[in-house]
């Protein structure tokens, strides 16, 4: 069927921040939905709140709206773009929620707009349970046996019935928020409470367990004639009980025989027929009892997903490019496939390599999760390895992690319960001991049961005290085929070990096919690691580069798309142009996501205009970057050390950036010099001379800058000492490290104690920098691009949390709003002085704290910041784009852009975190970085700017209604305008004794409510009574045990938006003042980018 | 154990052997699916080649009694990347090694099989040595060169049944699919090298079976009054089995007939079309092939070297039903004076998907209304 031509205009609904189970594989989706709509002569409008996306890009979509997610503004764009057609399946479950709620709410009708991919109908009978579970018992599917229960005692009753243990489903949420597995009543009682209150219509579903089943996901297509694809199979190492995105996955399946492989792909079929998903991609899962085969179904997905983005890039087939397609009418038989070109798209692709996607957790960062994996995702990224074997792949994508780890284990970070093996000695005598010890056999055996992260490490540790594959398959459950892989890595690692120095170079082919790093062999065998390399290189053992072609090499390839692997033929053709190579930042983790995906995108758009290859390598598969579509060639490969010169020889680029994609690969940046490779951009001294403490000292001083009294120490002793000297409070910060990991604020000697221990920890041996804590500082942010003669600040951004609160979880504003124009003078002079001083080639942040216009400087990073998206949005000016030209040779001035842009309307960068996920978790904000994305507000003034922002973090202010206040003795006096401001506002006032008191005594009124354990009325009961809309509790103290942590805990389940500082919650009440009774517009951000370039030009 | 596989055009593989310790010979071919390799393995259609799997993973879930397609594997050789080093699956009963072993069929692993895979498409489909026994690299081509070539060689003979016999069996419990008739009418079904699974299928759909041998003449079968008669699937050459293209050729018009795979392009021979070798064939299960009379796409099954020239198809008498989408080769034809109907491809699966099962539904159809 040719493309409909009723439509014209089509609107994409984006996916908002990055969230746990939502992260940059919707911007992937989402752009190549927008290319290939456009391609084939659409308008497209784009609705997205994040602005750290390629989509966002104002020359992307026809126009783009960087506008809450929120129904309101939804009907605000369609009213004003009056699309055709709206296209919801690319937004993750953001976006078909927000579909489902304005289709509910008549929007759609009353704009005569069409859903197109999947129909209302079609979404509803997919994620309502009830619906769902109809549907699957009419077309004859096996599910688990389940009954829905709205309540806790009816839930009790079901379980009952069903036998323990049985599994929790809130209906209606997101990555599993409020589900998990029960094994009694008591467990049953609290999952389903929770289960209960998260979910929207309040409801769960209780489920027979089929924990430990093999699971399986089918990534499939279909289009309006029917015509039905299973892009590509993928069967889970960790068997049912953990969820998904926690799961290691492994494609292709590997332990089903075709007639049970078929089996299921029927049913998958026979679903997309019944949910009647028309037109796109889909993933359904399937449960496979291994004893007995039964198969049950899990559910599935009528929309792209993250595991949809994983197929596309474990096979090369673009799901998301052809969704577009097929939702516009196209049939898959119309549409070519991208990588053998003369092939259609309607076939199904075969692969013949092992791909093994690994989740990457963030548990150090939550102090008191629980960190056993469940149903509910944790997980805040993961890497994606290709390999010839699962065991190549798998040692491949544990030395992507980023967690130090170098394949599995023997890498010096092995750590069995409190016993480390850091030395090649310690490791040895494990090796020779473990066997011998029953009673660790056991412990390692019962640790393995619990499904959590790190848990193949376990594994490894319970072979190596003996324990039998049989016996780890009773207690995991994970596959014994899994398990048997690991063991040959094991036997093998145990074969090097043992080889003599004569026998070394035969076992080495062999040990680079099963994945091994020259980092473990280096370990394995007492060298360093470039003596392994250059005895690797010495026996011509260096791997080759074979293509991901859909088609296991039945058909010629045209897309370079390569992994590295220890096979003998290479399929690279490497072409005499000029190159550059474009390392990319890895796994999402927090401190390190999507933005610097988004810098090196634009980076090799940017080398690609000015006629360069571009060689992208990455190792991330969500990210728009390792689109095989980005780069003129995509390395999906691990960022380490080994892995990247390998391709830096093999291609011979005339240099590296390593500045774009964050810390990753901003720490090989040393290794790769010494290797003699060109660092584009600033230089590795120049790095070094802002992270290097002493080094940095002088250069502030070179400048005449101002820094906190500070010092440094590896130990605790060191560390009083230092602080007695400079005064408590004192910031202690590990360097090297990413989005403050480990950072935190000491008040006194105990809390220094334990701070230096997690920091020591954290920092791998670097020292630890102890600076005295500013308080009641402004934190201010500055991005700055540089081409070694002259500067440009993009921004000077104003934090509106304090100093103290990790720059990348404060809300932050475009311009200042309340620093003098002195101060931001002298911010923006000082930061070209520094620039100028480190030579900085390419894009700089730095951070300072304000203190009674006294400036300080805390930090320089000579690397792109997280925070360069939101600067480049701001001011329509792409600053990455510049940065790489200006790596390779261009000036500002050639580029023309020489001088600072200052826009005449605001914008606010808000922060949205991941509390909802780690019940407990206290969700104050430290200097220790814990949120996950971003979204942004703009309009003409702060006040909008800011409730835009907050409406876009889902942090929904509603204009009237009950606050909760309580507040910290020292904030007492600034809280008495704020609470006149909710007053005067219509609010009702909550508070405790003391807050109370002091309001109370400047006439607010205010209704007093009892400690938590002195009875009612209590703030909890209120909460859970849904009685309150808004809290704003300044933290006394940090501890999970006193009563404004569990309120807090408390506001996370409820979604009861929680202001934690003063100023955050001076700047709600400024919002909620200005935007009362105002109708606030929307304009595409290309809008306000004009006005820039107009003032531009007048001036 | 070393193995070595060498083709006679020089290219040479040493890996570590599995399966039997033995030297044999055949013409190397590769195939894609990802799942099946027992059935692939059990297929007759196989004999004289040596098949190289593109999934890296090969055993991984064992050999089990259900899933043969014949009564013994027929490929000569089996090459794959990595042999499972064990068995992960409920139902299986034996390991891929002792299987082979028990046939004394041999296998090599742990060679670079996307680069052999690569030179057979470059270059097409090679003779080749796969052994145990030789390491010599200028003997095994050598003896590469010097062995048959499998073109214009009947290899039906080798394979086919010597007996007739009535089939009679359901599919294995669990793993039924397609519709179900009553048993109605009676066909027979001439093994060229037939695969289980179109015997359970046709019984399924409605067909009491009879088996003969590929070398049963027309008039014998015309003396059993059946209902329909089916053609399958098969090794080789096609225009090497005369014998069965004379015995379509004077069945056509008397009974209905339904061929599959060897068994179309016997139809198209007997037409008058000649066939000719596609450069390295299409084996796998993901070739989308287009139903031109209703448009729908069926992912197929695939398993064959040559093909029926659809230019030499006698004009205004048989009409293309079936193409290929990836090379638009024929895959289907029917006649338009006369009750046949035939596929290049596998409907039947086994391995692959399910998607094309209506063929038999199709020939049902035609039966019945032929014995109106």
């Amino acid at each position: 069927m040719p493309k409909r031509t009723d439509l014209k205009k089509i609107l994409i609904i984006g996916s908002g921040p990055i969230i746990i189970g939502q992260a940059c594989e919707f911007d992937y989706s989402g752009v190549q939905a927008i290319k290939s709509l456009k391609e084939e002569g659409y308008q497209v409008i784009l609705i997205n709140s994040n602005p750290a996306t390629i989509m966002t890009d104002p020359e992307m979509a026809d126009a783009v709206y960087i506008e809450p997610l929120t129904v309101e503004f939804l009907e605000k764009v369609i009213a004003k773009e009056r699309p055709d057609a709206v296209l919801p399946t690319m937004g993750g479950q953001t976006g078909l929620n927000l579909a489902v709620e304005a289709y509910e709410k008549g929007i759609f009708k009353k704009y005569n707009v069409e859903m197109i991919g999947a129909k209302y109908e079609a979404i509803k009978k997919a994620e309502d349970r009830e619906l769902f579970k109809k549907a699957m018992q009419k077309i004859g599917l096996d599910l688990p046996v389940s009954q829905f229960a709205t309540s806790v005692d009816e839930a009790v009753k079901v379980a009952n019935k069903i036998g323990y243990p049985v599994i929790v489903r809130a209906s209606f949420t997101l990555g599993g928020s409020g589900s998990g597995i029960c094994a009694n009543e008591e467990e049953l009682r609290k999952v389903a409470k929770t289960g209960i209150d998260y979910s929207p219509i309040h409801q769960v579903l209780v489920e027979e367990s089929i924990f430990g089943w093999k699971e399986y996901e089918l990534e499939v297509m279909r289009d309006t004639k029917d015509n039905f694809v299973v892009i590509c199979s993928i069967e889970n190492f960790d068997p049912m009980g953990v969820h998904t995105g926690d799961s290691i996955t492994v494609a292709p399946s590997q332990t089903l025989t075709d007639k049970e492989y078929q089996r299921m792909r029927d049913a998958a079929k026979a679903v997309m027929t019944e949910i009647g998903v028309e037109t796109g991609g889909s993933n359904v899962q399937f449960a496979v009892n291994p004893k007995d085969g039964r198969m049950t179904i899990i559910e599935m997905n009528p929309r792209v997903s993250r595991s949809s983005a994983l197929a596309s890039k474990a096979t090369g087939f673009p799901i998301a490019k052809f969704s577009a397609k097929l939702a516009v009418g196209l049939t898959l038989d119309e549409i070519p496939n991208d990588i053998t070109k003369y092939t259609p798209a309607s076939f199904e692709p075969s692969i013949d390599y092992c791909v093994v996607k690994i989740p990457r957790f963030a548990f150090e960062k939550f102090e008191g999760v629980d960190s056993r994996l469940s149903s509910q995702m944790k997980s805040v990224g993961e890497v994606m390895s290709i390999g010839s074997t699962f065991k190549e792949a798998f040692q491949k994508g544990l030395r992507s992690l980023e967690t130090k780890r170098f394949g599995l284990g023997a890498d010096g970070k092995d750590k069995v319960f409190d016993l480390a093996l850091n030395t090649r000695e310690a490791y040895l005598e494990f090796c020779q001991t473990a066997p011998k010890d029953a009673a660790l056999k056991k412990k390692l055996l019962d640790e393995i049961k619990v499904p959590r992260d790190g848990r193949p490490f376990n594994l490894k540790y319970a072979f190596l005290a003996g324990a039998t594959v049989e016996e780890i398959f009773e207690a995991s459950f994970i596959d014994p085929w899994f398990l048997h892989q690991l063991k040959q890595i094991i036997d093998l690692e145990k074969e090097l070990i043992d080889a003599k120095e004569s026998q070394r170079k035969t076992l080495l082919r062999k040990a680079k096919k099963y994945g091994f790093s020259d980092r473990q062999l280096a370990f394995l065998w007492g060298k360093k690691e470039n003596e392994v390399r250059v005895m690797r290189k010495a026996e011509k053992i260096i791997p080759v580069y074979k293509l991901v072609d859909t088609c296991a090499a039945e058909f010629q390839a045209f897309t370079p798309y390569f992994y590295s692997t220890y096979q003998d033929e290479d399929e690279v053709v490497v072409t005499p142009k000029k190159k550059v190579m474009i390392l990319g930042g890895g796994p999402n983790r927090i401190g390190q996501g999507i933005e610097f995906d988004y810098c090196c995108v634009h980076a090799v758009m940017a080398l690609k205009e000015k006629g360069y290859e571009t060689i992208m390598v990455n190792s991330n598969p969500e990210t728009v970057s390792t689109d095989y579509d980005t780069a003129d060639k995509l390395y999906f490969e691990p960022l380490t050390l080994e892995d990247v010169l390998n391709i830096y020889e093999k291609e011979q680029p005339i240099g590296v950036i390593p500045q774009l994609g964050g810390q990753t690969p901003l720490n090989l940046a040393r290794g790769l010099a010494d290797n003699g490779v060109r660092i584009l951009g600033t230089s590795v001294e120049s790095i070094e001379r802002a992270e290097d403490r002493d080094l940095f000292k002088q250069l502030l001083q070179k400048i005449g800058l101002r820094q906190p009294a500070n010092g440094i120490a590896t130990s605790f002793a060191e560390a009083c000492v230092v602080a007695k000297e400079i005064g408590y409070p004192v910031v202690v910060r590990p360097s090297f490290v990413l989005g403050g990991r480990a950072m935190e604020i000491a008040y006194d000697e105990a809390q220094l104690k334990k701070f230096m221990k997690q920091a020591v920890e954290a920092s791998d041996n670097h020292p630890i920098l102890i600076d005295k804590f500013l308080e009641s500082a402004t934190e201010s942010d500055v991005d700055l691009i540089s081409d070694g003669k002259i500067s440009v600040v993009g921004a000077v951004m104003e934090h509106i949390e304090e100093a103290g609160i990790h720059s990348g979880d404060s809300a932050s504003v475009i311009p200042p709003y309340s620093l003098s124009p002195m101060v931001v003078q002298e911010i923006t002079q000082k930061t070209k002085e520094l620039a100028k001083e480190l030579n900085v080639i390419g894009l700089m942040n730095v951070q300072y704290a304000v203190v009674r216009d006294q400036v300080y400087c805390l930090e320089v990073n000579p690397r792109a910041s997280r925070s360069m998206p939101f600067v480049s949005k701001t001011i329509g000016v792409p600053l990455a784009k510049l940065a790489a030209k200006i790596m390779v040779g261009d000036t500002l001035e050639k580029l023309g852009y020489t001088a600072e842009i200052h826009p005449p309307y605001v914008t606010v960068k808000e922060s949205v975190f991941p509390f909802v996920k780690f019940p407990g978790v206290d969700i104050i904000l430290s200097p220790e970085m814990k949120s996950t994305g971003e979204v942004m507000g703009i309009d003409r003034d702060f006040a909008r700017a800011f409730y835009k922002s907050q409406e876009a973090s889902m942090a929904h202010i509603p204009e009237k209604g009950n606050v909760f206040i309580s507040v910290k003795d020292t904030d007492k006096v600034a809280i008495i305008d704020i609470a006149q401001g909710f007053e005067k506002l219509g609010y009702r006032i909550f508070s405790t004794r003391g807050t109370a008191a002091v309001l109370r005594e400047h006439g607010v009124s205010v209704e007093e409510l009892k400690k938590l354990s002195d009875g009612s009325p209590n703030a909890a009961e209120l909460i859970r009574e849904q009685k309150i809309d808004l809290i704003i509790n300044t933290p006394n103290g940090k501890g999970p045990m006193l009563d404004e942590a569990k309120i807090r805990s408390l506001a996370v389940s409820f979604k009861v938006p929680c202001i934690t500082t003063i100023r955050m919650a001076k700047a709600a009440v400024f919002g909620l003042q200005a935007v009362r009774g105002a109708q606030l517009e929307v304009n595409p951000i290309s809008y306000y980018h004009e006005e820039c370039r107009r003032m531009t030009a007048r001036v | 154990m070393k193995a070595f596989l060498a083709l006679e055009d020089g290219l040479i593989f040493e890996g570590e052997g599995f399966g039997a310790e033995t030297e044999i010979f055949g013409e190397v071919v590769f195939n894609t699916s990802l799942t099946g390799y027992q059935e692939i393995l059990t297929d007759p259609s196989y004999k004289g080649q040596i098949v190289v799997m593109t999934n890296p993973h090969i055993g991984n879930y064992g050999i089990n009694s259900e899933d043969a397609e014949s009564h013994r594997p027929w490929a000569e050789g089996f090459v794959v990347r990595e042999l499972s080093p064990v068995v992960s699956n409920y139902r299986s009963q034996e390991s891929l090694h002792d299987y082979l072993k028990r046939n004394n069929m041999p296998g090599i692993q742990g060679i670079d099989t996307r680069k052999l895979v690569k030179h057979l498409r470059t270059h097409g489909a090679k003779k080749g040595i796969l052994t145990t026994k030789e390491s010599d690299p200028k003997k095994l081509v050598q003896k590469a060169k010097d062995s048959p070539s499998i073109v214009g060689v009947d290899l039906v003979r080798e394979v086919s049944c010597t007996k007739a016999y009535d089939f009679n069996e359901t599919m294995p419990v669990g793993f039924e699919w397609g519709k179900k008739n009553t048993q109605k009418y009676q066909v027979v079904a001439i093994d060229s090298g037939i695969k289980y699974n179109i015997l359970r299928l046709l019984n399924r759909h409605g067909f009491k079976v009879k088996v003969v041998p590929a070398d049963t003449t027309a008039e014998e079968i015309l003396k059993m009054k059946p209902d329909g008669v089916f053609l399958s699937n098969g090794p080789g050459d096609p225009a090497a089995v005369t014998y069965l293209v004379s015995t379509v050729k004077k069945l056509i018009g008397k009974v209905p007939l339904f061929g599959i795979c060897l068994g179309h392009q016997m139809i198209g021979l007997a037409l008058g079309a000649t066939t000719s070798k596609l450069k390295f064939g299409h084996r796998g299960g993901n070739h989308p092939v287009m139903d031109l009379t209703t448009k729908k796409i069926e992912i197929t099954s695939q398993n064959h070297g040559f093909v029926v020239d659809v230019d030499t198809l006698p004009k205004g008498e048989v009409e293309v039903t079936h193409i290929n989408l990836n090379d638009k080769t024929l895959e289907g034809l029917s006649h338009k004076k006369h009750p046949l109907f035939s596929v290049q491809y596998h409907p039947e699966n086994s391995p692959g998907p399910h998607d094309s099962h209506y063929l038999f539904e199709r020939f049902y159809d035609l039966v019945a209304a032929n014995t109106k």
